[in-house]
């Protein structure tokens, strides 16, 4: 990827990250979010990276995002609840970013060794058969486990709506 | 010199052709709709502004495509008061943009060989070509919800919340119909979904997806129409009820661009379909050879420039019939009521569609030897 397209994007992503914590109104806020989907997204396309770029935007962009500007727009959130107003929750806030910001770089240190970005790129990097074969071949259990706990996180979201709208229409009718 | 012509020239004046196609087959939309609904209706339809006089009959084509766009882009903007100005002046962009985008993918021709290089009359070669375009299906969701959120008005918040729900719901059973055809063809690349519909099916029939793939066909095609937020699916707008749902709020060229992006994905539906069940360029009994219809021994030699052109000229033929399919169902079905909506999108479409999906797989899992 070339530098000259690398480091606006990063640049911009940056700035729209920014403008996720910092925006006034949670729809710019959730905009901004997407914008910074969409950039890695395109990032990942340069990267020859075709299908996490298309899977990028289908599940975050697409659908996650989606249904969290739904619900905002939905409730009419208002824009009075800053960062500003809790500084002792704030600070907390901005000491657990640090901790994970700085794990990242730890993290990061170690991967970005001169070797590793050398070498030429394996024969269909990045194309679906590849991705595919690691998928249901080499990392096949940890696939399999990671839906199984996606379906028990949607079936417990259920139980939860389920015993949160039973307890409050029995509050009605006690009431 | 030439790499520069190969590498940047060509690839820019595919894209060109491909989003200039769609937003003038758009625009041409516009007129169909208003002409052909008049003569479905059997009224006369526009027919004001002449061209000077000249012509003894007029069909509308200068109030729709240039009287009326030209008095909507010279209008006064108006953007309410208590609007989010910034989000309501980026969302019709927000609609208008995955719409006109999406075609990029679609293949709209063979290869050509071309001073000793082979294009692809395709403006980009995706290897995930049809996870691009459920990407940017995704994305048009925004414009909805945006477009309502910002305009601070509740009719026009009711309609984007319809939209946005009908939307929602519609893109799993298409995105489920999907699969069942990436599993069919064993590829996400488009142009290898046309290629793979050469030749003849039962000896007779040309190959095409839809004689294998009945019910994705309309699984793809409601969910498309439904997508475009088009009558009988236009809840979203349902000038009865909302005034004109989220666009309410919107005057001038925004208004139009809104309108605009409807017809282009009416163009994209067309699209999709044509590709992945009609063959995409494929004309039948057609291939590089030359036209050989069954029954004939050899087949009949064409030059190569003859059969190309036939091709891009089928897909422009099979798009324009698909549009024309799309205005003929906006004009003939009544509006659903929301609970129906929902009912045929989750009880019907989804079901239905992950049937499908199942029988297919089981079909390939027994039909086809493992590698």
């Amino acid at each position: 990827m070339s530098p000259y397209l690398f480091y606006p994007m990063a640049t911009a992503s940056v700035l729209f990250a920014l403008a996720v914590v910092l925006a006034k109104s949670p729809v710019r806020s959730a905009l901004a979010l997407v914008a910074v989907m969409s950039l890695l997204a395109v990032q990942f396309a340069f990267l020859q990276a075709h299908l996490l770029a298309a899977l990028q935007i289908i599940v975050y962009a697409g659908a996650v995002m989606v249904l969290f500007l739904f619900v905002i727009t939905l409730l009419n959130l208002e824009s009075d609840h800053g960062v500003g107003e809790k500084p002792r929750l704030s600070a907390i806030g901005f000491g657990a970013g640090a901790v994970v910001a700085g794990g990242l770089v730890m993290a990061m240190a170690g991967l970005v060794a001169p070797a590793a970005r050398a070498g030429a790129l394996p024969e269909g990097f990045g194309t679906t058969v590849v991705l595919a074969r690691q998928m249901f071949g080499r990392y096949l259990v940890a696939f399999e486990l990671t839906s199984i706990l996606l379906l028990v996180a949607v079936v417990g979201a259920v139980v939860l709506a389920k015993r949160t709208a039973a307890e409050n229409s029995e509050g009605v009718t006690g009431a | 010199m030439s790499d520069v012509v190969f590498d940047w020239v060509i690839p820019g004046l595919k894209s060109f052709i491909v989003i200039f196609m769609v937003l003038n087959l758009a625009a041409m939309l516009l007129w169909i709709e208003r002409k052909g609904s008049a003569l479905i209706q059997n009224r006369i339809g526009a027919n004001r502004a002449s061209v000077l006089g000249i012509l003894p009959f007029n069909l509308g084509f200068i109030n729709t495509l240039i009287a009326d766009p030209m008095k909507l882009f010279t209008k006064e903007e108006f953007v309410p008061d208590g609007a989010d100005k910034f989000v309501h002046s980026i969302a019709p962009f927000l609609a208008l943009l995955p719409a006109v985008v999406t075609m990029v993918a679609v293949p709209f021709g063979d290869s050509v060989e071309l001073f000793g290089r082979t294009i692809e009359l395709q403006a980009v070669r995706l290897d995930v070509g049809v996870l691009f375009i459920s990407a940017l299906v995704s994305m048009g969701v925004y414009g909805v919800v945006l477009a309502g959120w910002s305009s601070n008005n509740r009719w026009a918040l009711l309609g984007s919340i319809r939209g946005s729900a009908q939307m929602i719901s519609y893109e799993l059973a298409m995105g489920v119909a999907l699969v069942s055809m990436i599993l069919f063809y064993g590829t996400l690349d488009m142009q290898a979904m046309v290629r793979a519909q050469g030749g003849l099916f039962l000896g007779f029939l040309p190959n095409w997806g839809i004689f294998y793939q009945p019910v994705a066909f309309i699984v793809i095609f409601v969910a498309g129409i439904a997508e475009s937020k088009r009558v009988p699916f236009d809840l979203p707008e349902c000038e009865s009820e909302l005034i004109a749902g989220y666009f309410t709020e919107y005057s001038g060229g925004k208004q139009a661009s809104f309108m605009l992006s409807d017809f282009a994905e009416s163009v994209m539906v067309a699209g999709l379909v044509t590709t992945m069940f009609f063959g995409g360029w494929q004309v039948p009994y057609l291939s590089k050879a030359g036209l050989e219809l069954p029954g004939m021994t050899t087949a009949l030699a064409m030059p190569a420039l003859a059969i190309t052109l036939m091709q891009v000229g089928a897909f422009m033929t099979k798009v324009l019939f698909f549009c024309w399919l799309q205005i003929l169902i906006r004009w003939t079905v009544p509006r659903f009521r929301y609970d129906q909506l929902m009912n045929l999108g989750w009880k019907g479409m989804v079901p239905i569609a992950f049937a499908n999906l199942i029988l297919t797989a089981l079909l390939i899992l027994l039909l086809e030897k493992p590698a």
